[in-house]
């Protein structure tokens, strides 16, 4: 538990830091959201009378301190185009990224453990050597590109599933699922085939190890060997590549939000970044940067029920 | 053994059924039958919802949906009463009376009164083109009763009703009194217009979804459609705006069904989707006009010889072509800066560019205007196909051409916030950028504001000419159709000595919409009354 609070205190100076990079970054890169605002037809003076509405012409230390008093009192601010608050255009795509993250993890370790499994257990067989070839090939597939075949072949040549769009699961399962199962499968793939290997790696590891040829000797069945005696101790690696995945899919998720055009927090980053929109840019930053930070606390926890010698 | 048959059968049945659920049909009949629902792919993201702190056509579109507007531009081009019921000009042409229609209402329930609307015009007039001419015309605007307000002139002004049924942005829409006493460059928070929808804010989501549902209340004139004119008779109940940006993701969706209306299909798409048997498209009539903007402030494009070289330089079928437009999309060469086929479109002064691309005199001229060989910096976006093809022909040819060209790629939204910059090219500034707007928005010398020659309170490009100014003035003062076509054609000639920007080409992009669908009103602007599904 102290622990827990530690990380969750050493996590204020970390989320700070990147406040501030960010908001630097932003306000030092060019692009301007007044000019965009007033449009084709604006003069100059129409763009500076924006300009001032929106607090844009205030000195940047001026900016940064009136926003950070703000986060204090958790107000992410206002988005500069939509007039909504931060928070709920975080809120209104959050739910279609964490379903796509999730899944997408879920679905990969679902595939990728049972192919790292057999891959180790058969190695050098052919078929060791067909999951590895089928892994590559989904590794070196870029995601759009994976995107676009399925949506070629089972929303346009066989319309099974739709093309676009996301179904809240308040809408009814059915729907929520038809709109997910495409997304899933072409962010998957990658996923499963960069578990798979590292499963391969670290189980062809621990089943070289004198307690596995030991366990064997006594007439332990393969199954159990594999899953109780081998997985178990294979574990951390793979759980550390889940936790990465989830970490890189949160930043990832927007292509195939944008492919299959999901209202998530991946493709509202795109379009503010597009736009300009600095309160949901920093937002987004500072929920994403709060989401790694929890992600990562829950993988060194794991750690713990993996292998008890680690303890914090 | 039939036992173990049904037994299996029955573990198997629900994971079948789930999967005929799920990889079944795409729509449900039924629940369509039950509410008709028009879904369309805008061109664009409604991120502003204040058409008149913003211009965007998006935010335009979303004003025609909400609210409605005192007069509206019919098919032809004439001026039609739209919530105005009777009107009358004083013998001396100064003084304009309205009379609201009867039943007007607001989505909130409340009467559309006189004094809604003169706050509406006074809002407006702080921040289009035409507004601020139009207001700098007036005297006063005065509320007479509930329904009735008079405007007053200063001196005669030629465009009062033409101003107030301008058909684009910024569109004078009629909202309540308290929302437009908002201060103009601030933006509107409350969306409670009168027009034939109602938006539906708890269900927008920006970059994704805007809903609107059939005002009840609205009261449509008796006329049928026409053009942006007549019966805003709405019958379908919900319009939903699906924004896909992926331009084959939405070609995808489009050609499954799941949306209806494709506004702004990219230009190499038409000719796939007009072999498409279950999609027609419709072309607005008008058109829209590319625009070369070449900055005033900095040399070499500070000498008007300069500016004169690149109307020689541009091809503008080329331009065209490049951008994706097949042939029956566009016009071969158009010299009109009021668009051809339109009511003040004439060939005046325009030479150049009838008698097609000539690099030679090109050259010369640049030779004439000092051209030293120092650095053009071309703003090259890499979004908006049109501008991006525009900004590479425009770098080949001045290429061509001998100069020192730099073509600096960026973000359309960095190139807008680049264009506002004045400081000279080599900090930060620029020599050229391009755009092209909707016809209705360059369609007279009032409207079309990258014509205006007004120095600093000009778009960006800052042309700083008076004599054009002038014209323009006497134009909009001018009551006498055939003396209005006289300046038109002053104003054509000055403007191809003067050049404030080079018209790259007329084209006609068309909205993609399925078969089903009947009464969609080819204007240019995707609106939604009229619009039937079968």
């Amino acid at each position: 538990m102290t622990y827990v609070l530690k990380r969750i205190l050493a996590a204020i100076p970390v989320l700070f830091i990147v406040a501030v990079i960010v908001f630097l970054l932003l306000h030092l890169s060019p692009g301007d959201p007044a000019a965009i605002i007033a449009g084709d037809t604006a003069s100059s003076d129409d763009i500076e009378r924006i300009r001032r509405q929106l607090g844009l012409d205030r000195p940047l230390p001026e900016q940064f301190v009136g926003w950070l008093w703000r986060l204090l009192q958790g107000d992410l601010g206002v988005s500069v185009f939509t007039g909504l608050p931060v928070t709920t255009m975080i809120a209104q795509r959050i739910e279609p990224t964490l379903w796509i993250t999730f899944l997408t993890i879920g679905v990969a370790v679902v595939l990728a453990l049972p192919m790292g499994i057999v891959a180790a257990w058969k190695a050098g067989t052919w078929i060791d050597h067909a999951i590895m070839a089928l892994a590559v090939l989904a590794f070196s597939m870029p995601v759009f590109l994976i995107g676009y075949l399925l949506m070629f072949g089972f929303a346009i040549q066989w319309p099974l599933l739709p093309v676009q769009g996301f179904r809240s699961l308040s809408e009814g399962f059915v729907p929520f699922i038809r709109h997910l199962i495409l997304p899933v499968l072409s962010g998957g793939l990658i996923y499963t085939a960069l578990i798979a290997r590292m499963t391969r790696a670290t189980m062809l590891e621990v089943l070289g190890e004198d307690y596995i040829r030991t366990a064997r000797a006594k007439g332990v069945g393969s199954l159990r060997l594999l899953l109780r005696h081998a997985l178990k101790n294979a574990a951390v690696p793979i759980v550390t590549t889940i936790g990465l995945g989830i970490a890189l899919l949160l930043g990832g998720v927007i292509v195939t939000e944008s492919v299959f055009a999901i209202p998530g927090i991946g493709r509202l980053t795109v379009d503010s970044v597009l736009r300009r929109d600095y309160p949901v840019i920093q937002g987004i930053v500072l929920v994403t940067s709060a989401v790694y930070v929890f992600v990562n606390l829950v993988i060194d926890l794991l750690y713990t029920v993996f292998d008890p010698r680690i303890r914090y | 053994m039939r036992r173990r048959f049904l037994k299996r059968l029955g573990r198997a049945l629900p994971a079948a059924l789930l999967a005929a659920a799920v990889f079944g049909p795409l729509s449900s009949p039924g629940a369509q039958a039950a509410e008709k629902v028009v879904r369309m792919i805008p061109g664009g993201d409604l991120k502003i919802l204040d058409p008149i702190q913003n211009p965007s056509y998006i935010t335009r579109n979303h004003g025609y949906m909400i609210y409605d507007t005192l007069f509206s531009q019919d098919s032809n081009g004439e001026i039609r009463p739209q919530m105005v019921d009777t009107h009358s000009v004083s013998p001396d042409g100064l003084k304009y009376t309205f009379t609201l229609r009867e039943g007007l209402k607001w989505h909130d329930g409340a009467p559309v009164t006189a004094a809604d609307c003169v706050a509406s015009i006074r809002r407006w007039g702080a921040r289009d083109v035409s507004g601020r001419l139009l207001m700098a015309a007036t005297a006063s605007l005065d509320v007479v009763d509930e329904r009735t307000f008079t405007l007053t002139l200063k001196e005669p002004f030629g465009l009062v009703l033409e101003s107030l049924g301008k058909p684009s942005s910024n569109v004078p829409f009629m909202m309540p009194e308290r929302i437009a006493k908002t201060d103009p460059t601030q933006q509107i928070t409350d969306t409670t217009g009168s027009g034939p929808f109602i938006f539906k804010k708890d269900e927008w989501v920006p970059g994704n979804k805007v809903v609107y549902v059939k005002n009840p209340n609205y009261v449509p004139r008796s006329e049928p459609a026409d053009g942006l004119a007549g019966g805003k008779v709405v019958k379908v109940d919900r319009v939903e705006w699906i924004y896909i940006p992926d331009q084959n993701t939405a070609l995808a969706a489009f050609n499954n069904g799941e949306v209806d209306i494709f506004e702004l299909p990219q230009a190499d798409f038409i000719a796939l989707l007009e072999k498409s048997p279950n999609v027609k498209l419709a072309a607005d009539p008008l058109g829209s006009q590319g625009w070369l903007r070449p900055n005033h402030l900095h040399p070499p494009f500070d000498n008007p010889k300069a500016r004169q070289a690149l109307v020689h330089m541009v091809n503008q079928e080329e331009y065209l072509a490049a951008a994706g437009f097949p042939e029956k999309y566009r016009l071969k060469s158009c010299a009109a800066y009021f668009m051809c086929g339109a009511p003040w479109a004439t060939d005046a002064g325009g030479d150049a560019v009838l008698a097609g691309q000539n690099l030679e005199k090109a050259k010369q001229l640049m030779k004439e205007a000092g051209y030293n060989g120092e650095k053009i910096v071309v703003l090259t976006p890499s979004d908006p196909p049109v501008q991006a093809a525009a900004a590479m022909v425009t770098v080949q040819n001045l290429k061509k051409m001998g100069l020192n060209v730099e073509a600096q790629a960026m973000d359309w939204s960095t190139l807008l916030s680049r264009r506002a910059v004045k400081e000279t090219p080599d900090k930060g500034g620029w020599h050229i950028f391009h755009t092209y707007s909707v016809g209705f928005d360059v369609v007279s010398p009032v409207v079309n504001a990258y014509i205006q020659g007004s120095c600093d309170a000009a778009p960006s490009g800052w042309p700083c000419d008076a004599e054009l100014e002038k014209l323009r003035m006497d134009w909009a003062r001018e009551t006498d159709a055939a003396r209005r076509m006289q300046i038109t054609e002053a104003i054509q000639k000055r403007a191809y000595e003067f050049v404030p920007y080079v018209n790259f080409g007329q084209f006609f992009q068309p909205m993609a919409y399925r078969s089903d669908l009947d009464g969609l009103l080819a204007v240019g602007i995707p609106v939604m009354w009229n619009v039937e599904k079968k």
